[in-house]
C-alpha cells in the first residue's frame, strides 16, 4: 500500500497530492471517522477563540476604574407592568437548551435509520436556533437604541459595549451558521442521500457543532450575564 | 464486557444510547439553568454568587460534553485531545489577572479624577 502510494505520487501534481492526503480517509483515532475527528479539532480551535474572548473581557472588566454596568438591570424587561431582571437572556438560555435536546434526539433517530423523524427533529432544532438569533437581534436593537456603543454606554464602564458586541455577536454568528448547517443536512436526510450510503454519522457531526454552540452559551451566560 | 469493549461496540455501531437518558439529561439541564437564573433573580451576592455561578456552569458544561456530545463513550485518546489543551487557557487567565490588577493600580494612581 505504502509503495503503491509512493509510485502514484510521482504522477500527480502537488495540488492533487494535497487534496488526496486530506481526503484519504485515514483515521488517527481508532473507530472515530476522520469527519468526526475533524469536527472535534475544529471545535477545539473554536474553544480557544471563545476562551481568549472571555479572557479579554475579564481583563478589561478587572482593569477599569469605572463601575461595570449592572447586567441584571441592563437586560431587564418590563412584562405586564413587572420588571423582570435578565428575563430575555433566561428565555434564550432555555430555548438553546431545548434545541440541544431535540438535536440529541435527531442523532438518535438517525442511527435508528428513521430518516424522517431525524430530519424533522433537526428542523425543529434549526427553528429554535433561528428564534434564538431573533431574540438576540431584539436585544441588540434595544441596547443600541439605549445608546450602547463599542466605545461608550450610559450605564458605566465604556468597555462593556465592546465586550458585549464582540462576544454575543461572534456567538450569534455561530448559531446562524449552525442553523444553515442544520437545514442543509436535514434536507439531505429527507432526500435520502444518507440512506443510499447507509451512514447517518453526519447527523452526529452536525450535532457536535450544535451542542458546542450551546456549550459556549453556558459560559457566556455565566461570565458575561450573571457575573 | 470490559470498558474497552464497550467503547469499541459503541463506536462501531455509532453512538446509540437510550432516549430516556437524553430526556433525563435534558431535564437536569433545565433545572440547572433555572437554578443559575434564580441566583440573579434572588440577587445572591458576593462569594456565594460567584461559587454558585461557577458550579452550575461546570455541571451544565460537563453534562453537555459527556452525554450530548458523547464524550463519555469515546476513546481515551480523543478525550485527552479535546479536554486537555483548553486547560492552558487558565495559564493565560492567570497572567491576565496579574496584568489587569497592575493596570487597575496604575489607573488609580495616575488617572484618578480624570476617570
Amino acid at each position: 500500500m505504502a509503495q503503491k502510494r509512493a509510485v502514484s505520487d510521482q504522477n500527480i501534481t502537488i495540488g492533487q497530492q494535497l487534496v488526496e492526503d486530506w481526503s484519504s480517509d485515514r483515521e488517527a483515532f481508532k473507530n472515530v471517522s476522520w469527519g468526526k475527528s475533524m469536527m472535534w479539532i475544529f471545535l477545539l480551535s473554536d474553544t480557544f477563540i471563545f476562551g481568549t474572548f472571555l479572557t479579554g473581557y475579564m481583563t478589561v472588566r478587572m482593569s477599569t476604574t469605572v463601575a461595570w454596568p449592572n447586567t441584571s438591570e441592563v437586560f431587564a424587561l418590563t412584562i405586564g407592568g413587572v420588571e423582570l431582571p435578565l428575563v430575555l437572556i433566561a428565555i434564550m438560555t432555555f430555548v438553546l437548551i431545548s434545541s440541544s435536546g431535540t438535536m440529541a434526539m435527531a442523532v438518535n433517530m438517525g442511527y435508528q435509520r428513521q430518516a424522517k423523524k431525524a430530519a424533522i427533529l433537526m428542523l425543529i432544532t434549526a427553528l429554535l436556533g433561528a428564534s434564538f438569533v431573533g431574540m438576540q437581534a431584539f436585544e441588540w436593537t434595544k441596547l443600541i437604541h439605549e445608546g450602547v456603543r463599542p466605545w461608550e454606554n450610559p450605564f458605566g464602564a465604556p468597555q462593556f459595549g465592546a465586550a458585549f458586541f464582540m462576544i454575543t455577536g461572534f456567538h450569534g454568528l455561530h448559531v446562524s451558521v449552525g442553523v444553515i448547517f442544520l437545514v442543509v443536512v436535514a434536507t439531505k436526510v429527507l432526500r435520502g442521500d444518507y440512506e443510499k450510503r447507509g451512514d447517518y454519522q453526519i447527523v452526529e457531526i452536525t450535532g457536535l457543532y450544535w451542542h458546542f454552540v450551546d456549550l459556549v452559551w453556558v459560559f457566556i451566560f455565566a461570565f458575561f450575564y450573571l457575573w | 464486557m470490559t470498558q474497552a469493549e464497550k467503547q469499541v461496540g459503541a463506536a462501531t455501531e455509532g453512538q446509540q444510547h437510550p432516549i430516556g437518558l437524553y430526556l433525563k439529561i435534558w431535564t437536569l439541564l433545565f433545572i440547572l439553568s433555572a437554578l443559575s437564573y434564580s441566583v440573579d433573580f434572588f440577587q445572591v451576592q458576593g462569594l456565594m454568587r460567584w461559587s454558585l455561578i461557577i458550579i452550575f456552569m461546570l455541571l451544565k458544561a460537563g453534562l453537555i460534553v459527556a452525554v450530548f456530545m458523547h464524550m463519555m463513550w469515546e476513546r481515551f485518546a480523543l478525550m485527552t485531545l479535546i479536554i486537555l489543551p483548553p486547560l492552558v487557557i487558565l495559564v493565560l487567565v492567570g497572567f491576565m489577572v496579574l496584568e489587569a490588577n497592575y493596570v487597575h493600580f496604575l489607573r488609580l494612581v495616575f488617572m484618578s479624577g480624570a476617570s
